[in-house]
């Protein structure tokens, strides 16, 4: 998928994410700032750049404040920071669709 | 060399520190050694007055130079103002490398900071310490090595001579012109001067600090006359509205009532469980309402308890002003409740810290404990607990009578939600063992209970009763399951600070923090 324009989603609320995405150049640049980093940093990179490749997205800037999320609130946000950058807000994938 | 809690202790800290690896709990019992003993100065003459006008001329009358060692209690809590007045005026006086030995060091003492950063300060020996402080070690300002020591430690490394206080700074809410303080009838009370006695017998010079000048003689004095060099009256000891807040409302968090359910559940099914039983709490949501729950139970089955001990709070009170409880005995007081009781209700009895949690000592009252409920950041699949390290690798706890406490009751129980936010509190290996799992018995979760297996004999207890047990490992299993597996911190080289304890040996070592990379 394109990254059209920027979008955010999610919240700094304890154990929340917050994902910001713009439309990058030419690759995926990531910038991670997290309260459990130093145990989950690992992790977390992980289950970004996988839901990206999962979207087909390959060019954007995405931005993460991460508040201890698990893994599903991640993918989450990312997954709406995504649509909402195609401005598509109806009729979602949701529950699993995307592979 | 790897210590009886599998910690590899560098060979360069054993050096640096004369110290040995920790070798198990009761490796010292019966262990043999001479008291140290402090530099006195005689008060002969009558006509001597004790009072000074000023810290400045205390610090001046005390001949403080540099690379003394200088000590204070943290009676005042969050509301302590000494440790900053003290520190500014010696700062202001140019004397450096002073190491501070504290019972214990909080948020409150931030601003004494700049003075590590500046050589005022090059070591600092607490129980614990707070906020910016804790950022400051970790982030290997302070010169020397930190050393955390419990409330029970702190007394041994004093008596035995491993820290020699040459002047013991002791904010007193009430004093007379001699030198005898009171806790309690001033502006600023805290119920207690128990961390402090020890610092009085020991130092070299004492000097008692106090906002409330009282009579000749105000008595019966927690700390002696006979013990105090000088006297400063100052503007205000602390701040009353931190020193003492009011009682905490019971919680009404469902997570931590389950687990306080659990907890009297458990208690009540052991054969310790019985009338005159002893038992301390700590101040965290869930064991306010294990006593709470737990004093519901024993008023039903008319079982009183004998002895409760420890950091007090209004829960507590409460069950002794109903004839629940024969006798509390006291060295901290948490809330405006605990204070009112100590002053008020003669079965509530202020002790020193000695004779609270002393290991070196003849005896003390943590080793009469039956049940000790207590509280943890982290606990491993060998039950051995961290109070002091944050997850993150930052030092941000006590550890207070932790360690004292578990290895003197008979029944050592640790309660802490499985997860907190994304961080598990059992894991495989802790960030920093504070005490040592051979002394903690049980451990209640929102997900399960497990027992120690070492405790063959409560697992027999509790074959019939319905609650929800599972292995240690079970439970990091569940908690791995919901957030993952978590990497350990990546720390620096540098050792920043040692986890004495409580028998003077090395537990553990705090590294400095460091940047955290992402490594493939």
């Amino acid at each position: 998928m394109e990254i059209k324009k920027a979008a955010m989603a999610g919240t700094l609320e304890s154990s929340d994410a917050q994902v910001t995405i713009e439309p990058g150049n030419g690759m995926i640049e990531l910038s991670i700032e997290s309260s459990v980093i130093h145990q989950f940093g690992k992790q977390i990179r992980a289950i970004i750049l996988d839901t990206l490749k999962r979207l087909e997205v390959e060019n954007a800037k995405v931005t993460v404040v991460d508040k201890g999320a698990l893994d599903c609130t991640l993918k989450a946000r990312v997954e709406c920071a995504v649509y909402r950058s195609n401005d598509i807000t109806e009729n979602l994938p949701w529950g699993g669709v995307i592979r | 060399m790897i210590n009886a809690v599998g910690r590899e202790i560098p060979e360069e800290v054993l050096q640096a520190t004369g110290k040995e690896v920790f070798q198990g709990a009761y490796a010292f019992d019966n262990y043999e050694y001479t008291k140290a003993a402090p530099k006195a100065r005689t008060m002969m003459d009558p006509k001597r007055s004790k009072m000074v006008k000023d810290i400045r001329e205390a610090l001046t009358k005390c001949e403080i130079k540099d690379n003394m060692v200088i000590s204070f209690h943290h009676h005042f809590r969050e509301g302590d103002y000494v440790v900053n007045m003290v520190m500014e005026e010696i700062h202001n006086m140019g004397v450096k490398g002073l190491t501070i030995c504290a019972s214990s060091l909080g948020k409150a003492n931030d601003p004494i900071v700049p003075y590590i950063e500046d050589g005022t300060i090059v070591g600092i020996q607490s129980s614990g310490v707070r906020g910016k402080i804790g950022e400051a070690i970790s982030t290997g300002k302070l010169q020397n090595l930190a050393i955390m020591r419990s409330h029970g430690g702190r007394v041994r490394a004093i008596e035995s001579g491993e820290v020699h206080i040459d002047i013991a700074f002791i904010g007193t809410p009430t004093c007379d012109e001699y030198g005898n303080m009171r806790a309690n009838g001033g502006k600023s009370d805290c119920g207690v001067l128990s961390y402090a006695m020890v610092d009085a017998q020991y130092a070299d010079k004492v000097v008692a600090i106090t906002d409330c000048l009282v009579p000749f003689p105000n008595i019966p004095a927690s700390i002696s006359m006979t013990q105090v060099d000088y006297v400063c009256v100052v503007d205000e000891i602390g701040n009353p509205a931190k020193i003492a807040t009011g009682a905490a409302k019971p919680t009404t968090d469902v997570r931590k009532i389950m687990m306080a359910d659990y907890c009297t559940q458990f208690v009540i099914h052991t054969p310790y469980f019985k009338e005159g039983f002893s038992y301390q709490t700590g101040v965290g949501g869930a064991s306010i309402a294990s006593t709470i729950s737990l004093g519901k139970i024993m008023e039903e089955r008319g079982i009183h308890m004998g002895l409760g001990l420890g950091g007090i709070t209004t829960p507590m009170c409460n069950l002794l002003a109903k004839g629940l409880i024969h006798k509390i005995v006291d060295t901290q007081d948490f809330d405006m409740g605990a204070i009112e009781s100590i002053k008020s209700n003669p079965n509530h009895i202020e002790i020193s810290a000695s004779e609270y949690a002393d290991p070196f000592n003849k005896g003390a009252y943590v080793n009469k404990l039956d049940f000790v409920i207590l509280a943890s950041l982290e606990v491993d699949v060998n039950f051995n607990c961290n109070v002091v390290v944050g997850s993150d690798g930052m030092i941000t706890g006590a550890q207070g009578g932790h360690p004292d406490t578990a290895a003197g009751a008979k029944c050592t129980i640790v309660i802490a939600p499985l997860l907190q936010g994304r961080i598990p509190a059992i894991c495989t290996h802790v960030t920093t063992v504070t005490t040592p799992g051979e002394t903690v018995d049980v451990v209640i979760t929102d997900y399960g209970i497990a027992i120690n297996p070492r405790r063959q004999d409560l697992i027999a207890c509790m074959k019939d009763v319905k609650l929800p047990f599972c292995t240690i490992e079970e439970l990091r299993d569940k908690a791995y399951a919901i957030v993952g597996e978590p990497d350990p911190v990546q720390f620096g080289e540098r050792v920043v600070g040692i986890i004495e304890s409580r028998d003077g040996t090395v537990l553990d070592v705090v590294r400095e923090i460091k940047e955290y990379e992402f490594v493939e």
